[in-house]
């Protein structure tokens, strides 16, 4: 399967023809070199998941799916050659699954930026943007080793920022990029830590440990294990925007809006699960103890995010908490997993798939949401949702597809969101009641914010003073993405929830991809589901009745008893000012102005020092370069000399 | 005697071929002397050699050729590595020539073309003997041959004082090195009653004062070839004064090869009293590198400011011999390669800024140069950025392997002093690149295009510098040779 090399490769070559020579090309060849390109690798990708899963990937013995390397070569090598960073693909089900996300996602922005970036000064960087993006994306999900997860990690991160700073002359995007760029550089800091001490115990970067020696000398670093573990997920934690890393992502949506999309809703902000998930054989068998950091951070992060999305008025702002808190449902699932086989009760390790389940169904659905919301914004010119209202008649198509988007998310039987957000709950059910009902109230918060989001942008007083400038309208081009990604979420829901209740016997999301590879088939736990479904029910009912009216006495009224509250909600818990007060008055006051003063004064003046020490000496020994050849061939003897007298006084 | 061990010597024979069809070409080929142009400036001598150089990567390619041969009783050796290397050299030599092309259109220049590629081949030829030598003779010769062609080269520009000054100091530090070295082998000879690298390691002796000595007389006469300090003064000079194109000569091919042989006779010959050898790199490696630096911050002329950067990175280079293990040969041939692309383009600049600027050579002149020639600006920042090792340009990365293999051999506090110095060769580096981007200039060297040879140089420079570190490859290709010396 060496063909899976040109799925990077593709867009890496786009990247360099965009970025060299992009401004030769109008804006449409451009576009069309960045699509073609993704198109080649979305073929590609969609044919490599299908020989994965359905031809080669099973183990014939055991049944179950084992890793695949068809390249791998040594890129950087250490002398004694036990230690190498290592380049190449790794394709297992998490990477192919990661590989069609990406893929279809990606594709999906590439057509949808036609039209929403028509016209913008500089469309053929922001498509190599995208292409860079997509390359690094992809090198880092087939990643064979965690170095070069790293390294493609680091260039997700550079990409993010390239593009959550396309609009350079806005001081906010500026401002924003630079926000994203630091706090996930900070939490990158930690999983560099993480991968050197991995690396020195352990003598590998290698993820797996499928040799014996491997084996020893995991076994040998199992009482670090933990802290490199938990270090790593640090990092994982930035990307991921956990708390109270999270602080990036709403500022990210300065970017243009196809980007939040891609990369802000569907595939680097899960990075961090992902690499939770590619690690987690080695978290369940040696920081089993550790992993309630992971639950908790994520159980507090999806309520937070849910509480804070419930009061925004920027409807990007809306969708940015929803995906922080969708994140937080999916390291939730990871962290209650407690077993790697599946075997027949599979209790234990159904977070695993679960997690990864979610991952797919909500790369889709918050994809549609977004561009979605890009159709919205490129008709009203705007992000408040009080400059909206009625918009169901102007945008019939993107009201649509945003109604199933919601209805996925919310967890309604027969969408997508149902099939993998039930089967989160579940394994929370199993891990600890507790978990499982706070996950439970919290998936009733995202019901209930969605639709306020809903109602308001769809339904609701229209707002005629800027219908009347001019009138707002769909795209084909934008559309069509739409209805796509809503099929998907669509069919996967319809699929999965009639297989899940037992109508048919058939391939389930859990038949690909398992904790150990072997088959799983999704039955609902119908206590759950239908828990789940009554609250969501509940909470969509609740929203419609507070909002959907043209005007809303009773959000007015609640707004007016929890002034306070409301306010917090909408200051997102003052958690900016907070980082703001920390990082200016606390470290830059007490810690940066000392360093900074002894920087001045201390080591500055050694450096002074040196410089005029080298200064002098130059001056003092300028002599020595007198252009005089008597003197050069004096000095040659001399220095023999000297040297000869060295080896015999020692 | 058995002719046919002159077919072992392959390389050096089709470089001779490759000699004296220009030698002939020179007789019967004209040159317009108002332009300057003909088939002999450039396009016969560059195709000549590159199809030499691609024949001479016969023995490591094709499977029925073999690298490993000696010829003449084991005078000349030949193995993998030096093929390598000797490679490098002719890849080395042919962008110096495309460097020449337009110097050698010079109206004053145009009458003696032919002369300067017999020239500076035959002083390739000079340096395939020394990196294939198995015998001190053989050794000595080589490297005669590669000196005294290069005084030649030097002088080249005869109507300019700065060149026959700078000649004179080259050839005649040259000869009192040669004479010193001579003396050290003749002291070998005295103590071991022979010549052969193979023969004379067992004799060696750490007690052996005489030996001792014939060392250290060794070391100064390749330290000479390879400007450490303190055998170093005539490099200003001569750079400065030579022709821009020699100069770039001078800096990179001759200094390869010397690095090569010393490792290689270091390793055979003087393998039992290396702790002595190490002992005595060690100090001339810190005054090298700390020396050089220190002058090269206060130079104005860039040539001479390239000399001393030079001298430093030849402390670099010269790190690998340190303890001699295998790894420092693949971290010397390595760095070779990737400061002959950094360096190389340097020259290749400021050559072309010379001829196109009517002889501006200072730092000063490219105040502004950004504003007039940013493509020119960019390349050669990102040369200079690889000379200085910033990552993920390959001077990085042969910094990297150059450290690890001292550090492996035990060096810790030269590595640590070598690093220190990196930072110090960032500054010096970094003020080329601030005068041709943020000093501003009222009267800037002008905009100028590049001819085809100049661009074709640049772009096989640029090429070295950007993926020579990053694809591994070549690490990995030199590595697999360094073993079997």
């Amino acid at each position: 399967m060496t063909y899976t090399l040109f799925i990077i490769l593709l867009p890496l070559i786009s990247f360099l023809v965009l970025g060299i020579a992009g401004k030769w090309f109008s804006h449409k060849t451009a576009g069309w070199i960045g699509t073609l390109a993704l198109a080649g690798v979305t073929v590609l990708s969609y044919y490599a998941a299908y020989e994965y899963f359905f031809v080669i990937g099973r183990d014939a013995v055991t049944g179950a799916f084992e890793r695949q390397v068809p390249i791998n070569f040594c890129w950087l090598p250490f002398f004694d050659q036990s230690l190498h960073f290592d380049m190449g693909i790794l394709l297992d089900p998490i990477s192919v699954m990661m590989l069609i996300v990406i893929s279809t996602v990606s594709f999906m922005v590439h057509i949808y930026s036609f039209g929403y970036m028509k016209g913008e000064k500089g469309f053929q960087r922001y498509y190599a943007f995208l292409s860079l993006f997509t390359m690094s994306m992809l090198g880092l999900v087939v990643a064979t080793n965690i170095f070069q997860m790293y390294l493609f990690w680091e260039l997700v991160g550079v990409s993010s920022y390239l593009l959550i700073g396309f609009y350079y002359t806005s001081p906010a995007a500026v401002s924003a990029s630079k926000k994203a760029f630091i706090v996930t550089r900070f939490a990158d800091l930690f999983f560099l830590i993480g991968i050197l001490i991995y690396g020195f115990y352990t003598g590998s970067f290698a993820f797996v440990f499928d040799t014996p020696e491997g084996l020893a000398s995991y076994a040998q670093a199992g009482f670090i294990l933990p802290l490199a573990l938990t270090l790593m997920f640090i990092g994982g934690a930035g990307k991921s925007a956990m708390f109270p890393l999270h602080i990036w992502l709403p500022d990210a949506m300065e970017g243009p809006t196809p980007v939040s999309a891609l990369i802000h809703a569907a595939t680097m902000v899960v990075a961090g699960v992902f690499q939770v998930a590619r690690l987690f054989p080695l978290w369940v068998t040696y920081a089993q103890d550790w992993m309630p950091v992971i639950i908790w951070v994520g159980v507090f992060t999806a309520f937070y995010a849910a509480a804070v999305a419930c009061a925004q008025s920027d409807i990007k702002r809306v969708l940015a908490f929803s995906t922080i808190s969708q994140i937080a449902f999916m390291m939730v699932a990871l962290g209650v997993c407690t077993e790697l086989q599946t075997g027949h009760e599979h209790v234990g390790s159904v977070g695993y798939m679960a997690s990864m389940f979610h991952l797919f169904t909500h790369a889709m659905f918050k994809a549609c949401l977004f561009l979605g919301a890009g159709c919205i914004i490129h008709a009203v010119h705007s992000n408040e949702m009080n400059a909206m209202g009625g918009l169901r008649k102007y945008l019939p198509l993107t009201h649509i597809t945003f109604l199933v988007s919601c209805l996925a998310i919310s967890g309604i039987p027969f969408f997508s969101g149902f099939s993998s957000k039930d089967e989160i709950i579940t394994a929370c059910m199993a891990y600890s009641p507790a978990v499982g009902y706070i996950m439970t109230g919290i998936a009733a918060m995202t019901a209930f914010y969605m639709f306020r989001l809903y109602y308001g942008i769809f339904w609701g007083t229209e707002n005629k003073e800027l219908h009347a400038a001019h009138h707002p309208h769909e795209t084909k081009v934008m559309t069509w993405p739409l209805v796509i990604l809503s099929i998907i979420t669509v069919g996967v829901g319809a699929y999965t929830t009639l297989a899940g209740f037992g109508m048919f016997e058939g391939y389930s999301f859990g038949s690909l991809v398992s904790a150990d590879g072997q088959d799983y088939r999704i039955h609902f736990d119908t206590t759950v589901a239908l828990t789940s479904t009554i609250v969501a029910i509940c909470a969509i009912g609740l929203a419609t009745w507070i909002f959907k009216g043209d005007r809303q006495p009773i959000a007015d009224k609640l707004y007016a008893t929890f002034p306070r509250l409301h306010r917090w909600a909408y200051k997102r818990f003052y958690m900016d000012e907070v980082y703001q007060f920390v990082t200016h008055k606390i470290i830059f006051a007490c810690v940066s102005k000392p360093i900074a003063w002894f920087d001045r004064h201390v080591v500055d003046g050694f450096f002074n020092f040196l410089a005029w020490g080298t200064n002098a000496t130059s001056n003092g020994i300028k002599t020595l370069q007198s252009g005089r050849v008597q003197q050069y061939a004096l000095v040659y003897l001399v220095g023999i000399i000297l040297l000869i007298a060295m080896l015999l006084i020692f | 005697m058995d002719y046919s061990q002159f077919l072992n010597m392959g390389q050096e024979l089709s470089l001779l071929a490759v000699i004296l069809i220009l030698f002939v070409a020179d007789l019967f080929m004209c040159t317009d002397r108002k332009s300057g142009k003909g088939v002999l400036n450039t396009p016969l001598p560059v195709i000549l050699l590159t199809v030499h150089t691609l024949l001479g990567l016969a023995p490591l390619v094709c499977p029925c050729c073999v690298a490993d041969a000696t010829a003449f009783g084991g005078m000349y050796v030949s193995s993998a590595m030096a093929v390598v290397v000797k490679t490098i050299l002719n890849v080395g030599t042919v962008i110096v020539f495309l460097t020449a092309h337009e110097w050698l259109k010079q109206p004053d220049m145009a009458n003696k073309q032919g002369e300067y590629y017999t020239l500076t081949l035959f002083t390739l030829l000079g340096m395939y003997f020394m990196v294939s030598a198995g015998h001190f003779l053989m050794f000595f010769i080589g490297l005669e041959l590669a000196s005294v062609p290069m005084t030649a080269l030097i002088a080249y520009s005869k109507k300019s004082q700065e060149s026959a000054e700078a000649a004179a100091k080259y050839i005649l530090t040259a000869l009192f090195s040669s004479g010193l070295m001579l003396y050290g082998i003749s002291l070998i000879y005295g103590t071991t009653g022979t010549l052969y690298f193979d023969q004379i390691a067992p004799q060696i002796h750490a007690t052996n004062l005489v030996q001792l000595a014939a060392l250290v007389l060794f070391i100064g006469g390749i330290g000479f070839k390879i400007s450490l300090v303190p055998f170093h003064l005539w490099t200003a000079d001569a750079y400065q004064g030579a022709p821009t194109t020699v100069t770039s000569y001078l800096s990179v091919i001759s200094k390869g090869a010397a690095a090569f042989v010393l490792f290689v006779v270091l390793y055979k010959v003087f393998a039992p009293i290396i702790d002595q050898a190490n002992l005595l790199f060690f100090w001339i490696i810190i005054f090298s590198i700390t020396l050089a630096n220190i002058f090269a911050v206060r130079q104005n002329n860039i040539k001479r400011f390239m000399a001393f950067s030079a001298i430093s990175q030849a402390g670099y280079l010269v790190l690998g011999v340190m303890g001699a293990t295998p790894q420092g040969l693949t971290a010397i041939v390595y760095y070779l390669l990737v400061y002959m692309a950094a360096n190389l383009g340097v020259f290749l600049i400021i050559s072309i800024t010379e001829q196109r600027s009517g002889g501006k050579v200072n730092i000063s002149d490219y105040d502004g140069f950004y504003r007039t020639n940013p493509k020119l600006s960019f390349l050669m920042t990102l040369c200079l950025f690889s000379l200085a090792g910033i990552p993920p340009f390959a001077g990085f990365f042969s910094k990297f392997f150059m450290f690890m293999a001292a550090f492996k051999a035990g060096f810790v506090v030269l590595v640590l002093i070598a690093l220190v110095n990196t930072v110090i060769s960032l500054y010096y580096y970094l003020l080329i690149v601030k005068a041709m981007y943020i000093i501003p200039s009222d009267e800037p060297i002008p905009t100028f295009k590049s001819d085809g040879y100049t661009k074709l140089g640049l772009a096989l420079c640029t090429l070295g510098v950007v993926l020579i570190g990053i694809i591994s490859w070549f690490y990995s290709y030199i590595d697999q040779f360094s073993f079997g010396l």
